[in-house]
């Protein structure tokens, strides 16, 4: 089983990654790229198949480790 | 007076630190590293700047967790002297003494350069020392310094008075051309409430001697010592350069 946690930051947090990214984009032609966001994907192994049992321990994760509250948001399945 | 510089794997500005409170204040340093579970004797902490567990994930994510944070939080929350500088003050911000974060600099560019700062208080130990509304000059060395909070804990700042470093140009006005990374407000430092642990994103201890070219980084830890003494906050400098 595994935990697919994605990171983004936050809206009001300056993304100058993001930007560039979208600049770049422009300057190869693509027409239509009205923003981007630069963020980070997460795997994480986990033993058995009780995804009910993990959530709560992947939620804490997020919260303290994965992501910093304070600018970034996160999401995560586990299958 | 006793200062323990913390090392994590990656820290690299910890021996600049241990020179400048032994060799040129003449205090008591040691090394501690972060596997320590206990402070010691110190009378207060030194967390210094590099790229502690490489950056990984995020700067000072990692390192928030080593044992020897326990302690220091415990520390900060007994009233004990924490000074957090670059790295150092991103783990303070990760570990939650500080408020707020450090974000990518808006030009994405790693800063290498002298900065110019405004100091708005001198209620502090770290400011203390420093003439009010005087401008320092102390070198900035980072990717990761554009300080973001939300829009209530800045309000919460500025009440407090809790900025205690912003980047200015070399007279003293608050621009954002002087403003090298985007940080909110031009914050280069803050204190937390109970104004006993400070952070800041500019090297005072590369800044500490003459031989190198500047010395207004030195009255930070002067400042810490003379607060360590119980030595009040002289207002006379305050006073006669207003």
């Amino acid at each position: 089983m595994k935990a697919k946690i994605v990171i983004t930051p936050k809206k009001a947090v300056l993304d100058p990654q993001g930007k560039t990214v979208q600049a770049a984009l422009e300057q190869m032609g693509y027409e239509g790229v009205t923003d981007v966001h630069v963020g980070k994907y997460l795997e994480v192994d986990l033993e058995g198949d009780d995804a009910e049992a993990w959530k709560p321990k992947i939620e804490e994760a997020c919260h303290k480790l994965f992501s910093n509250p304070v600018i970034e948001d996160y999401e995560f399945t586990i299958e | 007076m006793d200062f323990s510089v913390l090392q994590f794997p990656g820290s690299n500005c910890d021996q600049d630190c241990i020179h400048v409170l032994r060799d040129v204040l003449g205090h008591q340093a040691d090394y501690l590293w972060h596997k320590e579970e206990s402070l010691g004797n110190a009378d207060a902490i030194v967390v210094p700047g590099g790229f502690s567990y490489g950056d990984y994930l995020r700067t000072g994510s990692i390192a928030q967790f080593s044992p020897v944070m326990n302690a220091v939080k415990k520390f900060a929350n007994e009233g004990g002297l924490v000074i957090g500088i670059c790295n150092g003050f991103q783990i303070l911000c990760e570990t939650g003494l500080l408020p707020g974060a450090l974000v990518r600099n808006r030009s994405l560019q790693f800063l290498c350069e002298q900065v110019y700062l405004k100091v708005p208080t001198q209620e502090s130990p770290f400011t203390r020392e420093i003439a009010m509304e005087e401008v320092i000059k102390v070198p900035i060395a980072h990717g990761e310094g554009c300080y973001f909070a939300a829009d209530e804990t800045l309000a919460k700042l500025k009440a407090n008075d809790q900025i205690l470093f912003q980047y200015a140009s070399a007279d003293g006005e608050i621009t954002d051309e002087a403003n090298p990374n985007g940080s909110m407000l031009n914050i280069a430092g803050i204190c937390n409430e109970a104004r006993n642990v400070c952070g800041m994103m500019p090297h005072p201890e590369r800044a500490s001697e003459s031989i190198l070219g500047e010395k207004d980084g030195l009255q930070i830890f002067e400042g810490m010592v003379l607060h360590f003494q119980g030595v009040p906050i002289s207002k006379e400098e305050a006073s006669a350069a207003c």
